[in-house]
Formats: structure tokens, sequence, C-alpha cells
């Protein structure tokens, strides 16, 4: 019988098989895709210290690294962010398709079993324990364990399999669509954020250099959205990089609807996308992920050792990651709220009221410039970001 | 008795998995890179539709 069964070889999956791993559970990885990390469903930013927290960086896996942030108004207005106060997001770019793979090698050498192309695809509670159905390639077996962590993404059916339901809305998700752009131009030592309803409703676009071109993308909210996403990055791409070249498309689905209330049931944990651990402002998910896994993978090794898997000694995992950044994203889910909202001409005035001698921007900086001059506008917001 | 159901175009999907995020009837699933409509299961509320990066699903009227 296996302590703990994890369903999802992203980064939050790997790093709580790791953690499992490293202190002696038995311990099984299982990963749908043939490939761990392709396709690839992210732009790949995260910051140097959300990363450096549970990985050593590599060469290998970073494509490329950042001095910092520039995000334009409606109207072109830029402000630059320095890395460090640019969030959780910006720093390096990832090679995800390595970097994946790299967690999982790191899971593995610490004695995680891993399977690719592996479904798990059923799960039945029985005398406090949980008997897994595996599918692979077409042969269907099952096995046991006291616990499942579901790191299985967005669209993740673990949790609905243990009665969490995480349905979301159409406007608690970002639908997405990124190009890997070559023959393009731009600061390659930025990340790039565009902001705006008419360019991107209840989104933005990004780009983020890589080694070879840029990750062009955009996320919109469907509830907002008149287009699909990839109809509004078109006319973006078309405009501003006519010359550039498709190289890679990928679609994605990042859930940003903030909090949700636990991502624990009997015998089960929730990590990551899955339990919509994503930054409701930025999209950003590998930080959350990763914090998840290490948390989830702690609490899995102090219930095997009590051997309590109900749900109320899990709740521990619920605490550590609200602690961590429950708050936050309940925080920033409200903003988000606000923000969505904000015409054009609305942001615009923002960014252009912002004054250029401030030498460190950090985002509460810029509110208590901001606040300064507009205290109406910034009135309601004040309190989500100060 | 004509119904309505989700259909997807499989060479427009990009198999991201939003459709599968936003369905409550669970009426979807990504298995490996491929998108799997459970017809019996879809009542054609249509929402996948509505959040899908590719447009690459539609709600069709299906004689069963």
């Amino acid at each position: 019988m296996f302590d703990v069964v994890v369903v999802g070889a992203g980064p939050g999956g790997s790093i709580t098989a790791k953690t499992c791993a490293e202190n002696g559970l038995n311990v099984l990885l299982v990963e749908k895709r043939q490939e761990i990390g392709v396709p690839v469903r992210c732009a790949e930013g995260i910051s140097k210290s959300a990363l450096e927290r549970f990985v050593e960086p590599k060469k290998f896996f970073i494509s490329r690294e950042v001095v910092g942030a520039k995000i334009y108004a409606p109207d072109g207005t830029e402000i630059t962010l320095s890395e460090e106060r640019a969030g959780n997001e910006v720093g390096y770019v990832l090679e995800r398709k390595v970097f994946d793979r790299y967690l999982a090698k790191l899971a593995s050498n610490a004695g995680a079993e891993v399977l690719v192309k592996t479904t798990a695809y059923a799960f039945e509670r029985k005398d406090g324990i949980v008997r897994v159905k595996l599918r692979r390639m077409g042969e269907e077996w099952e096995v046991e364990t006291k616990i499942v962590v579901g790191a299985d993404g967005v669209e993740s059916r673990v949790a609905k399999a243990f009665g969490i339901d995480t349905t979301l809305k159409p406007n608690e998700l970002e639908s997405c669509v990124q190009y890997l752009m070559t023959n393009i131009d731009f600061d390659p030592d930025y990340c790039h954020f565009w902001l705006g309803k008419s360019i991107a409703p209840g989104g933005y676009i990004w780009l983020f250099p890589k080694k070879v071109g840029a990750n062009v993308g955009i996320g919109v909210m469907p509830s907002l959205a008149k287009r699909s996403p990839k109809e509004y990055l078109d006319d973006f791409v078309s405009e501003r990089f006519p010359n550039g070249r498709i190289v890679e498309l990928v679609a994605g689905a990042v859930p940003v609807c903030g909090e949700i209330e636990s991502a624990v049931a009997d015998n089960l944990m929730l990590v990551g996308d899955a339990a919509r651990h994503a930054d409701p402002i930025t999209g950003g998910g590998i930080a959350n992920a990763m914090k998840a896994g290490y948390y989830a993978g702690k609490v899995a090794v102090e219930a095997v050792k009590r051997g309590d898997f109900s749900k109320n000694f899990l709740k521990r995992y619920d605490k550590l990651w609200k602690d961590d950044f429950g708050k936050d994203l309940a925080r920033k889910r409200k903003l988000q709220q606000k923000l969505i909202k904000m015409d054009d001409e609305t942001l615009n005035k923002i960014f252009r009221s912002i004054p250029k001698n401030i030498k460190e921007l950090s985002v509460r900086a810029i509110v208590l410039e901001i606040f300064k001059k507009h205290p109406k506008l910034l009135w309601d917001i004040k309190d989500l970001i100060l | 008795m004509p119904r309505k159901v989700a259909v997807v175009n499989r060479y427009r999907c990009a198999y991201c998995g939003a459709c599968v995020s936003v369905c409550k009837f669970n009426a979807n699933e990504l298995i490996e890179t491929f998108l799997q409509i459970y017809e019996d299961r879809c009542n054609g509320c249509g929402m996948c539709v509505k959040v899908c990066p590719m447009n690459a699903l539609e709600v069709i009227e299906c004689s069963t």
C-alpha cells in the first residue's frame, strides 16, 4: 500500500511527492500525459525568491532573467517596477518543459515512484483508505493508498471525486492563449504587461522574454469578453508585431476565484490550480503551487505518523496554506473585482498621475501617490492594497 | 426528442481543460491530450463554449 498517491506532475504535485518521499513515505506520482511538462499551459514567469525557496536555480531550466516589469495603460503610458517589487511572477522566465521534468526527477530521486501516460480515473474510499483506479495504455489496475493529493490542475476531477465542488463560473477564470514568437522587437530585460478593457477584458496581455523569442499571451475573463482570447491576441499581435512569427501555440485556463473554503476532505488534499491557488490578479500559479505542495507533503508525513487521514486532521494543511497565502488570494480577488470594472480612461488617468520621479516603484508606493491625487478614485480600494 | 449537447472540433481544440473546469455536470474530461465529452451527461448549457480560448466548442441539437 502507498502512503500517498499524487495525481498530476506539475510543480505542485512534484514538490508534494518530493517532500513526502524525502521524509520516508511510500509515494506514487501519476501523470496523465505521456510527457511531463508538455503541452505547457503557462507564461513561465516566477520571482527569484519564490523559486529559490524550493529549488536551487539551474541554468538549464531558466530561459531568461529579467530585471523588472513594465506595465502599460491603454494609452501607452508606462510604469516600471523592479524585480523585487513586481510580485510573484517576475524575475525568472522558466523553460517549463525542462523545469517540470527536473522537479519530477527530484521527486523520483527522493524515492517517489513516477508513472506517466497514466490516468487516475476513479477513487473508492473504504475502511479509512482509498482504492485508486489507474489506467495506462488500455491496461487498468488498482492501488491502495492512505492519502490522495489532487494536483491535477484547473480541470481537476479529483476534487469532485472527493465531494469538493470547485466548478468555476465564467467570472472565476481567465481564458488564455499564448504564442511563442520570434522575429519581434522588445526590451528583453523586462516582462511586459498591457492592460485595458479594449485590449483584454478582465485580464491582460503579457510578453515574457525567453532565450529564443518571447511568450506573448493573453488572458480574458469570459464573463466580460465579447470574443475569444485568440481573436483579441491576434489583433494585438498584428498591430504591434506585424513581422512576428509564431513557433508555438498553447492555450489554458487560470482559476482566479480566490481563496476556496477548504482544500481537504477525508484522505484528500488539493494542491495548486486544483485548489484554485493561482493569483487572482496576475494569474501566476507556480509559486503558490510549490508552497502548497510543500505544506501538503509535510502534513501527509504527520498524518501517516499518526495514522489519521481524516478531514479533521488534514485541516492542518488548510491552515498552513491559508496562513501563508490564502488571505492574499481573498484580498486580490476583491481587488480584481474593482479593477475589472475600471474603464480605459480611468486606467490612463491613474497611470499618468504616477510621478516619474519615484525611483523605486512598488505597488504600495504607486497607490499612495495615486491616493494623494485621486482620493475619491482610490478610496474604495485602498484597504485592499495597503 | 431532440436535445442540446456540446460538441468539440478536434482540429481547433488545444486540449487546455478550460471547459472541464466550468462543467458542473461532469460531462467532459481531458484524457491525456484529448477532450472527451460524455453526451449522456451534457445538458447543452453552453458554459464550456463560453470559456473555450480556441472557439473549439459549440452546442448543437442532436436527436437521441
